[in-house]
């Protein structure tokens, strides 16, 4: 019980300060809003007819996995900024599990990406996106498992950094071709065989067809735009995140004492 | 383990990853249970070292330490519910207020339940932040967010903060580095006056000779290793050796005079002779060489330690 409420603590932690950082929040919504209102709409016009589905909707339903995944991610980073103005002290030298530390901060995280996503579907509603309450709901688990795939990826990235410089300098490398590998603007249905391979192995191309698989289920664009079956992605999101936490989290709390 | 020892190291060494050298080279010491112990030293003789290790932050390289009754290794958990630790750097977190800085550290020693809201939380925990406030003179401010807050009552909050899951120990590493007089006068009679109303062991790090000397006993580190320990009086009663500084126009003489009257001496400036067991008027007696110089001294503890600081650093870069 204790842990459990040590690790709501932590994540209210974390949920309070995005809500008393406004240029934050204000961030945030800046990069999904020219992903899908500039990339989607233009690939939109100028494509569509030839892929046979609607390219706004598909970058629309992408950005909201990628960036589920990629907000919990950096936010998980943030246990090293914490680290450096020496709060995680406090942190580490209470009596909890260290597992405990990352899943409230997971959870935390989670909830950050999920307001920022908020305003994403908004926007997406306004320039006309068919996306509805029911959308909404089918897609909440999705959005959890994106989540937490992107909060442990972020927990191994954590524990091989050393320092919240190095992290912002390494973070996007790590970040960014997984826009393309996953295919959250560009179709990766059939890609050349090297490309396949990799697009196959970056976690992020789970996130993103999970949400497209439950989105497009029994629509006639479904076998055009999804890779997996949905339960396929989510027993990988499930084995990644596993192996990712584990590691990650072992990894780190080493790290931590062996200086 | 004797049982009135909270605290007990044996062979400490912490060697850094990138480090050729042992950033705390085996030592050795044990506090008592409602005892103040300082650790004394310069910057980088490995006080920091130690208290991280101690504080189950750091890993060692070898040793064995005990914490209240709990291996360091195989209870950090139960090590880590005994301690309440002031760090070298604030650990505040800057965007919460006071409050909640204070509610989540009590969440997680596991003191009330989660509660989203202050609203929320049981009476009881309200009742002790208003006690708190009170104390801490911050019946307005505690519900601000501490950016607002001077740092001596960023120190005082830390202390305050670190005391309401009753810790059997109170590590605090540095805690007045960085104030100015004032606030380290009064963050100091708050600090005796919560050991006398919770009778908490106190282990402190500093580089100030005088809140050493406030200590039970005082072990004064360099370059990672001990070496002095007792209480401030029998540090100071060891350090501070009365000498006598004697010279002559004839140099040559004196000298020859001191070594055929088997006087040790130190021939610094002028001569100086240690009074360690020695009489200074019998000295004077044997000397025939008329003196142009002739004064006794005692050091200061401050010198004394600054000698013994500069004795261990010179002859460790001869090695």
């Amino acid at each position: 019980m204790k842990e459990i409420n040590a690790i709501f603590t932590i994540a209210l932690r974390d949920f309070t300060k995005l809500l008393r950082d406004r240029t934050r929040i204000l961030a945030s919504f800046i990069f999904p809003i020219i992903f899908i209102g500039v990339l989607g709409g233009s690939l939109q016009a100028n494509l569509s007819s030839d892929v046979g589905y609607n390219f706004l909707d598909f970058v629309f339903i992408g950005v909201l996995g990628q960036t589920l995944f990629q907000s919990t991610a950096a936010g998980l980073i943030s246990l090293i900024e914490d680290r450096e103005n020496d709060f995680s002290q406090e942190i580490f030298v209470s009596p909890i599990s260290r597992y405990t530390i990352i899943v409230g901060k997971i959870i935390g995280e989670t909830l950050v990406a999920l307001t920022q996503t908020l305003g994403i579907i908004v926007f997406g509603i306004i320039i006309g996106v068919p996306f509805g309450l029911s959308n909404m709901i089918s897609l909440f688990p999705a959005a959890l498992a994106a989540a937490f795939l992107g909060g442990s990826f972020g927990v191994l990235v954590l524990a091989n950094l050393g320092a919240q410089r190095s992290a912002n300098q390494i973070f996007p490398f790590l970040i960014f071709p997984q826009f393309f590998l996953a295919g959250v603007f560009n179709p990766i249905k059939t890609l050349p065989p090297v490309l396949h391979q990799i697009s196959r192995m970056v976690p992020m191309t789970y996130a993103v067809d999970l949400f497209r698989s439950i989105y497009y289920y029994g629509t006639p664009e479904y076998d055009k735009v999804v890779l997996f079956d949905p339960l396929f992605d989510l027993l990988i999101i499930g084995v990644m995140s596993t192996i990712f936490i584990v590691i990650g989290t072992y990894l780190f709390v080493r790290n931590e004492r062996n200086k | 383990m004797p049982k009135n020892n909270i605290i007990e190291v044996r062979n400490l060494v912490k060697k850094y990853k990138k480090s050729k050298i042992n950033a705390v080279d085996d030592i050795s010491f044990e506090v008592k249970e409602g005892e103040f112990f300082a650790l004394l030293g310069p910057n980088g003789a490995g006080k920091t070292t130690t208290i991280s290790v101690l504080t189950t932050t750091l890993a060692k390289t070898s040793g064995i330490v005990n914490i209240a009754g709990f291996d360091l290794d195989q209870n950090p958990s139960q090590v880590r519910e005994s301690i309440g630790v002031i760090f070298q750097n604030p650990s505040l977190d800057k965007n919460l207020t006071a409050e909640e800085n204070i509610r989540f550290h009590a969440i997680l020693y596991g003191l009330y339940p989660f509660r989203p809201t202050f609203g929320l939380m049981p009476k009881a925990y309200k009742n002790k932040v208003d006690e708190l406030a009170k104390l801490l003179g911050l019946e307005k401010e505690i519900f601000k967010p501490i950016k607002t807050y001077s740092g001596g009552m960023k120190r005082k909050l830390e202390i305050v903060r670190s005391l309401i899951h009753k810790p059997k120990i109170i590590f605090l590493d540095e805690p007045t580095s960085g104030l100015d007089p004032i606030s380290r006068k009064s963050l100091w009679e708050y600090l005796m006056k919560v050991r006398e109303e919770e009778k908490t062991t106190l282990f402190l790090t500093t580089h100030y000779l005088e809140e050493a000397e406030k200590a039970d006993r005082v072990s004064i580190i360099n370059n990672g290793k001990i070496v002095k320990i007792g209480t401030p009086s029998k540090i100071k009663q060891d350090l501070t050796r009365e000498i006598l500084i004697v010279d002559s126009k004839k140099r040559n003489a004196l000298r020859d005079e001191l070594l055929k009257n088997k006087i040790k001496f130190v021939e610094n400036k002028h001569f100086d002779i240690d009074l360690k067991n020695k009489n200074a008027q019998k000295i004077i007696q044997s000397i025939k060489v008329p003196l142009s110089y002739l004064r006794t001294h005692t050091p200061t503890l401050e010198e004394a330690y600054l000698e013994i600081i500069r004795k261990e650093t010179n002859g460790n870069e001869g090695n």
